[in-house]
C-alpha cells in the first residue's frame, strides 16, 4: 500500500501572533516552526503505525513550501516516513493553490491513501483534504478519529455533530485526521540519523491561479480585564452574569 | 443571481446551524441586492415553507433519501447542479462537519473561491472580503474572494439567528444523485444533549478537579446552567472524560456565549479553542493562572467549595 501524508509548516503553538507590512503578512521574525500538530500527531503517526503493521507499506510525505520547510519535513522523516517531496513554492496564496500542487504529485504517485490533518493551526481553513479529493475525484472522509484497514477496505470512524459515524470505503480515499487516530510520538536518535539519508525530492509547482487572497490580518480587540468576585459572595457572580453580561 | 444556503439537517430535523446560516444568508442577499434561497437535501419531517421566517424566499428540495447521510462527493455534485439551475452566485454553508467536507469539494468543482470559518458579513465596498478565524482564534484574516461564484462557510455561533415572519415557496429539484462510495455502517450520537459545538453555554473542567469521581460537581453546575460539558486536554488524555469533550488547539474549537472554566490553568493551547467565547468565567485557586487574563469574570478560590455554592445560587436564580 502507498500512503501520502500532507505536512504543513506552522508557527509553534505558543508563538506570538503579530503582523507586518500593513497587517498583510505574518511577522515570522523569531518564530519557531513546527509540523502542524494535526498532521504530525494524527495523520503521520497513524500512517507510520499502518506501515509497522504491514511492512510492505510505503509512506511518502509532501509539503508545499520553500527551502525553509526542509527542517520540518526532515523531522517528519525522522518520525518514520520513507521519502519526502517538497513542491518548491513560497507563494502559498490559498488552499486551492496548495491542494492543486498536492493533487498533481498524488496523481503521478498513484497513492492508495492520502492523509491530511483536520486543519492547520495558522490558516484554520480545513480545506486541503476535500479539495485534493475533488481534484482526484476520490471519496473524502473528514475529521476521522479512527482508521483501520482490511485488504482494500478502510473502516473509518468520523466526527459528526454530537457523535461519531462509522464509515466503510474502498481505497483509494482521502482522509482528514483528528484526535483519536494515534498518540503523538517523539522522534528517536535512530530515526533522526536515518532521516538524514532519506530521499527528499524537490519538484517545481504547476501554474495555478488562486481563487482567494488575503487582504489583511487583524488582532481581536483586547479584553477589558477580569472582574474578580469574592469567593464569599458567589451570588454576585450570578447577578453579574444576568444583569451585566446577559448570558443567563 | 441569488444567495443559496444549505439548510443542514440530521435525522429529518434542521440543525441550529441551519438557522444561523439562513439568517446570515438572508442578510448577505440584502447587502448584495439579491434574494436568499435555501437548499434542503434528503428527507425532512419539518415544514419547509416555514424557513421563510429566516428570510429566504424559496426552498429548493432534493428529496432523495440517499442524501440523508453525507457523502461529500455525492453532496458536492448535487449542490453544484443546484447552483447552476438556480443561478446562485453566493453559496453558504455552516462550518460544521458537513460544511468542512463539502465546501472545499464544491469550491474545486465550480472553481469558486471559498472562505471557511467565517465570522462576519462580507465587506462589499471594495471587492468581496470575508473575515475569518485564523491562528486558532488568536487573529482574524480578511480574505478577498476573486471569483464570480463565492462560497462562505460560516462558523458556528458566529451569527445570531434572526427569525421573523414569512413563508417560502417550496419547489422540488430533480437532480440525479450518485450512489455514495462511502457506506455508513453505524452512528453513535449522544442523545438528549446539545452537541458541544452548538451549545450556547459550556462548563469545562481541568486537572484541578483531581479525578473523574469529582465530575458530578461540574455536571450539576452544567445542568443548572443548561450547559454542555467540556474539558482540557490532560483530562481527556487521562480518560477522565471522553475525547469529544476536549477543547483547545488540538481538540474542538468552540464559541459559546458563556464559557465557565473550573480548575483549568488557561494554557495558550487551551485558550486557542475557547478564546472566541463571548463571556469567560474562570474559577481557579491560583490567582496567577494565565486564564484570568483572558477572563471576563473570575473567582480566586477552591472549586470544591465554590462550585456547589454557585450551582445552588444558579438554581435559586432560575427558580425565582
Ligand atoms: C502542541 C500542544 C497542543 C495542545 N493542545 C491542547 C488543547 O487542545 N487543549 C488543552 O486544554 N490543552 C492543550 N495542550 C496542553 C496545554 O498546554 C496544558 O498542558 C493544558 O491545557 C493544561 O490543562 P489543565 O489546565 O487542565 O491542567 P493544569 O495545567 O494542571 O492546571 C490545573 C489548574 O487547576 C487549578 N486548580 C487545582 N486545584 C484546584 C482547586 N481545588 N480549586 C481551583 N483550582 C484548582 C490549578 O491552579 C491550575 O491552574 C496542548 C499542548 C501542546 C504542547
Amino acid at each position: 500500500m502507498k500512503i501520502l501524508v500532507c505536512i504543513s509548516k506552522t508557527p509553534d503553538t505558543t508563538a506570538k501572533i503579530a503582523f507586518k507590512n500593513g497587517n498583510t503578512q505574518f511577522e515570522d521574525n523569531g518564530v519557531q516552526w513546527i509540523i502542524n500538530p494535526y498532521d504530525e500527531w494524527y495523520a503521520l503517526v497513524r500512517a507510520i503505525e499502518l506501515k509497522e503493521k504491514d511492512p510492505s507499506t510505503t509512506v511518502h510525505l509532501i509539503t508545499v513550501g520553500g527551502a525553509d520547510a526542509e527542517p520540518i519535513i526532515r523531522k517528519a522523516l525522522a518520525l518514520g516516513g520513507d521519502e519526502a517531496i517538497r513542491v518548491n513554492s513560497t507563494d502559498l496564496t490559498d488552499s486551492f493553490y496548495v491542494a492543486s500542487q498536492i493533487a498533481e504529485v498524488a496523481r503521478a504517485g498513484a497513492y492508495d491513501l492520502i492523509f491530511t490533518g483536520k486543519e492547520t493551526i495558522d490558516y484554520n481553513n480545513s480545506a486541503i483534504g476535500g479539495m485534493v479529493a475533488e481534484l482526484l475525484d476520490l471519496p473524502f472522509v473528514s475529521i476521522a478519529t479512527k482508521f483501520e484497514i482490511n485488504g482494500n477496505t478502510a473502516t473509518i470512524q468520523r466526527e459528526i455533530e454530537g457523535g461519531e459515524e462509522a464509515n466503510e470505503v474502498t481505497l483509494p480515499v482521502v482522509v482528514s485526521c483528528a484526535k483519536g487516530m494515534a498518540e503523538a510520538r517523539i522522534p528517536n536518535m535512530r530515526g533522526i540519523m536515518a532521516a538524514r539519508t532519506k530521499p527528499l525530492k524537490v519538484v517545481e509547482p504547476v501554474a495555478v491561479e488562486a481563487l482567494t487572497s488575503i487582504s489583511s490580518f487583524e488582532l481581536p480587540p483586547a479584553k477589558a480585564g477580569v472582574k474578580l468576585v469574592s469567593p464569599d459572595n458567589v451570588g454576585e457572580l450570578v447577578r453579574l452574569l444576568h444583569e451585566e453580561a446577559k448570558v443567563i | 443571481m441569488s444567495v443559496l444556503i444549505l439548510a443542514d439537517q440530521a435525522d429529518g430535523h434542521f440543525k441550529k446551524t441551519a438557522y444561523e446560516a439562513l439568517s446570515y444568508g438572508a442578510k448577505v442577499a440584502e447587502l448584495t441586492g439579491t434574494t436568499a434561497e435555501a437548499l434542503v437535501l434528503g428527507t425532512v419531517s419539518e415544514d419547509l415553507a416555514s424557513l421563510g421566517k429566516y428570510g429566504v424566499k424559496k426552498v429548493h428540495h432534493v428529496a432523495n433519501e440517499a442524501l440523508n447521510t453525507v457523502d461529500a462527493q455525492v453532496y458536492a455534485k448535487v449542490i453544484a447542479e443546484a447552483v447552476k439551475s438556480t443561478g446562485a452566485t453566493i453559496v453558504i454553508f455552516s462550518q460544521n462537519t458537513t460544511g468542512r467536507a463539502v465546501g472545499p469539494r464544491l469550491s474545486v468543482r465550480l472553481k469558486a473561491g471559498l472562505v471557511t470559518a467565517a465570522v462576519a458579513l462580507p465587506e462589499t465596498s471594495n471587492g468581496f472580503v470575508v473575515r475569518k478565524v485564523s491562528f486558532s482564534g488568536k487573529a482574524f484574516a480578511n480574505v478577498a474572494i476573486n471569483t464570480d461564484i463565492k462560497i462562505i462557510s460560516l462558523n458556528m455561533n458566529a451569527y445570531k439567528i434572526a427569525a421573523g415572519e414569512g413563508t417560502a415557496e417550496v419547489s422540488t429539484l430533480d437532480t440525479a444523485v450518485d450512489a455514495p462510495k462511502i457506506k455508513v455502517t453505524a452512528t453513535d450520537k449522544v442523545t438528549g444533549e446539545v452537541p458541544l459545538t452548538e451549545a450556547t453555554r459550556v462548563v469545562s473542567g481541568g486537572r484541578g478537579l483531581k479525578g473523574p469521581e469529582n465530575w458530578h460537581l461540574l455536571e450539576d453546575l452544567a445542568k443548572a446552567l443548561d450547559a454542555a460539558t467540556a474539558c482540557s486536554r490532560p483530562v481527556a488524555d487521562s480518560h477522565w472524560r471522553p475525547h469529544h469533550e476536549h477543547v483547545g488547539q488540538t481538540g474542538v474549537a468552540i464559541a459559546p456565549n458563556l464559557y465557565v472554566a473550573l480548575g483549568i490553568s488557561g494554557a495558550i493551547q487551551h485558550l486557542a479553542g475557547v478564546n472566541r467565547s463571548k463571556v469567560i468565567v474562570v474559577i481557579n485557586k491560583d490567582g496567577e493562572a494565565p486564564f484570568f487574563k483572558a477572563a471576563d469574570y473570575g473567582i480566586v478560590g477552591d472549586i470544591f467549595e465554590i462550585v456547589p455554592k454557585l450551582t445552588e445560587e444558579i438554581r435559586k436564580f432560575k427558580g425565582a
